[in-house]
C-alpha cells in the first residue's frame, strides 16, 4: 500500500486525489508517496463520542508534509488527516511518521456500504 | 422580482414522538394558517431535509407533505444540502418566486433524529465526509475540535471565549418557547462538562433534535394583498467549499461563508455594518467565531474579543442568535436553516416577543457540513 498524494502538471498537490486539480482543473497525472516521509502536526483532537465501529477515544490529527522535492517548483506542502497511533499523544508542531494499519474502523458497523471504500490506511506515530 | 416572506411557523424543537411526516405537516399547516394562504394557492412546495431515508426509512417526503396538506398539483421537491438544507430551501424558494415560476411557495424544513443513539446520528451526519476522512472515524465534532484548537493556539484566544458563546445562546434561548433547552448555563458548567472533541466539551455542541419550521414566500406585490407586515428577501447567496476539510488553505476561514456573504451583501446593496441582528450556525461554538469573521462582523482572529466584550449579546451592538441558536433550540438538520429564517423574519416584522431587538435588517448564515456548503440570507422590513 502507498499513501499517495496526487500532482497535476502545474505542481499542485492534493491528498486525496481528485478527478481534476481543484486549483487549475488539469488532470492529476503524478503521485508522491507520503508513507516514508515525516510530517508535522497542524492540529489534533481526541474525540470521545465516536460512531459505531470506531475506537474510543479516537485521536485524529491533520499533518503537513513537505513535498517540495516532488513538485518541480509547485506546491511546497500537502496536508493529510488520520488517526494517531494507539496510546500515543501528540501536540501541535510535533513530528510524526505514517504507520500502516489494516483496518482503521469496523467496515460493517457504520452507515457506509463496506464495499464502497477502503478501510486500511496510515496512522500517525510521533517520531521519537 | 422582489421576494417577500408573508408567514412563518416553527414546531416545538426537542425530543418529539412525531415522525418526519407528522413534523413537517405540523409546521406546514401552521405556516398556511399564519400566512392566511389556502392550500390551493400554493404553486411550489420545497421540503428541506438531509436524511429522512437514513434516519427513518421514509423517502419522498415532499410528495407526502403535498398530499397531507392538499397542495396537489403544486410542484414539489426535497432539498438536501446536509446541515444547510434549510438555507438551500430558502434559496430554492426565493428562486422560484424571483424567476416568476411560482406566485406562492411554501418551504418546510424538518428532521427526525432522536430515535437514534448519539453514535448512530453522528454516523449519519459523518457520512457526508470523504472516504479518507470517514475511514479514520472523523466526525463533524472532531473537525470542530481540531479547528477550535488551531484557532485558540494561533490567535491566543482564551478557552473561556468559546464557553461565552454557549452561555450567551443558552441565555437567549430562555425566551424561545420552541427551543429544546430553555435554561441558562453558566460558563463554569460549560468548562466543567465532559470532553467531546478536545478542547471542546459537551456544551460547545448543539444537541440532537426533532423539529420542523416553515416559511411562505411570494412576490412583494402579492404580499401586499395578504399583509402589511412582511419581510423582503433583499439578499441571498450560496457557495461551496472543499469536500475534504484539511485541503483548505486556512483552517480558520470558511470560504463558503465568505463567498455567500459577499453575494448576499452585494445583492442587498448593504455591508456588515448595516446588519442589525444575525442568526449564525452555532452547531459548534467555534463556528460562531468563523462566521462572524467570514461575514466581516469582526476581523480575522478577533471575533472572540467581540464576544468577550458582550457586543453580540441581545442588548449588544450586534445581537447574534437571539433565537438561542442551534445551541439551545437544537439542530434538526433540515429544519435549522428554515428556523433561522423564522427568527430573522420575526425580528424584522417586530414580532419576536421577548427576544425582540431593534432590527430593520437581519442576516442568517446556514452552514452545511463543516463549511462545505453555505447559504447567507438577508431580510429587511417591508416598511
Amino acid at each position: 500500500m502507498t499513501f499517495d498524494a496526487h500532482i497535476c502538471q502545474n505542481g499542485h498537490v492534493t491528498y486525496p486525489g481528485h478527478t481534476l486539480c481543484p486549483e487549475c482543473h488539469e488532470p492529476q497525472t503524478d503521485t508522491v508517496d507520503l508513507a516514508d516521509r515525516t510530517g508535522e502536526v497542524v492540529t489534533w483532537t481526541t474525540s470521545t463520542a465516536t460512531p459505531p465501529g470506531v475506537r474510543a477515544p479516537n485521536t485524529i490529527a491533520i499533518v503537513e508534509f513537505d513535498v517540495s522535492d516532488a513538485t518541480d517548483g509547485g506546491d511546497d506542502s500537502v496536508r493529510a488527516i488520520g488517526q494517531v497511533t494507539e496510546d500515543d499523544d501528540v501536540e501541535t508542531g510535533d513530528a510524526v511518521e505514517p504507520v500502516y494499519a489494516e483496518e482503521l474502523r469496523d467496515p460493517e458497523a457504520g452507515i457506509k456500504e463496506p464495499a464502497s471504500q477502503g478501510w486500511d490506511g496510515y496512522r500517525f506515530r510521533p517520531v521519537q | 422580482m422582489d421576494v417577500a416572506v408573508i408567514g412563518a411557523s416553527m414546531t416545538q424543537f426537542g425530543q418529539r414522538d412525531a415522525w418526519i411526516r407528522e413534523l413537517i405537516a405540523e409546521a406546514g399547516e401552521a405556516c398556511l394558517a399564519d400566512a392566511a394562504v389556502a392550500p390551493d394557492e400554493v404553486d411550489h412546495l420545497y421540503v428541506s431535509n438531509m436524511a429522512s431515508g437514513e434516519f427513518e426509512g421514509q423517502g419522498g417526503i415532499m410528495n407526502a407533505l403535498a398530499h397531507d396538506l392538499g397542495l396537489m398539483p403544486a410542484y414539489s421537491e426535497r432539498v438536501d444540502q446536509t446541515s444547510s438544507s434549510g438555507g438551500a430551501g430558502i434559496y430554492e424558494a426565493w428562486q422560484s418566486i424571483a424567476s416568476g415560476a411560482s406566485e406562492m411557495t411554501l418551504l418546510v424544513g424538518g428532521e427526525k433524529m432522536t430515535h437514534r443513539t448519539t453514535a448512530e446520528a453522528t454516523d449519519v451526519i459523518a457520512s457526508i465526509t470523504h472516504p479518507v476522512e470517514y475511514k479514520h472515524g472523523v466526525t463533524l465534532p472532531s473537525f470542530a475540535g481540531m479547528t477550535a484548537r488551531h484557532y485558540l493556539e494561533r490567535f491566543d484566544a482564551p478557552r473561556d471565549s468559546l464557553a461565552k458563546v454557549a452561555a450567551k445562546n443558552h441565555a437567549n434561548g430562555v425566551d424561545n418557547p420552541h427551543a429544546q433547552f430553555q435554561k441558562e448555563v453558566d460558563v463554569e458548567t460549560i468548562l466543567d462538562s465532559p470532553i467531546v472533541a478536545d478542547p471542546l466539551r459537551l456544551y460547545d455542541f448543539c444537541p440532537i433534535t426533532d423539529g420542523s419550521a416553515a416559511l411562505m414566500f411570494c412576490p412583494v406585490d402579492v404580499a401586499e394583498e395578504y399583509t402589511d407586515d412582511y419581510a423582503v428577501v433583499s439578499g441571498i447567496g450560496g457557495a461551496t467549499d472543499t469536500h475534504v476539510v484539511h485541503e483548505r488553505d486556512d483552517p480558520t476561514v470558511m470560504g463558503g461563508v465568505v463567498e455567500s456573504g459577499k453575494q448576499a451583501y452585494e445583492m442587498a446593496g448593504i455591508g456588515p455594518d448595516d446588519v442589525d441582528v444575525a442568526e449564525l450556525h452555532d452547531m459548534f461554538t467555534i463556528l460562531e467565531f468563523l462566521q462572524m469573521e467570514g461575514l466581516d462582523f469582526a476581523d480575522h482572529g478577533e471575533a472572540w474579543k467581540d464576544v468577550e466584550a458582550g457586543r453580540t449579546e441581545r442588548d449588544g451592538e450586534l445581537p447574534i442568535n437571539t433565537s438561542g441558536g442551534l445551541k439551545s433550540k437544537g439542530h434538526p438538520l433540515g429544519a435549522s436553516g428554515v428556523a433561522q429564517g423564522y427568527e430573522i423574519y420575526k425580528q424584522v416584522i417586530a414580532d419576536a416577543g421577548p427576544r425582540q431587538v431593534e432590527a430593520d435588517t437581519a442576516l442568517a448564515c446556514n452552514v452545511g457540513g463543516f463549511g462545505n456548503c453555505v447559504i447567507t440570507t438577508i431580510m429587511e422590513a417591508s416598511q
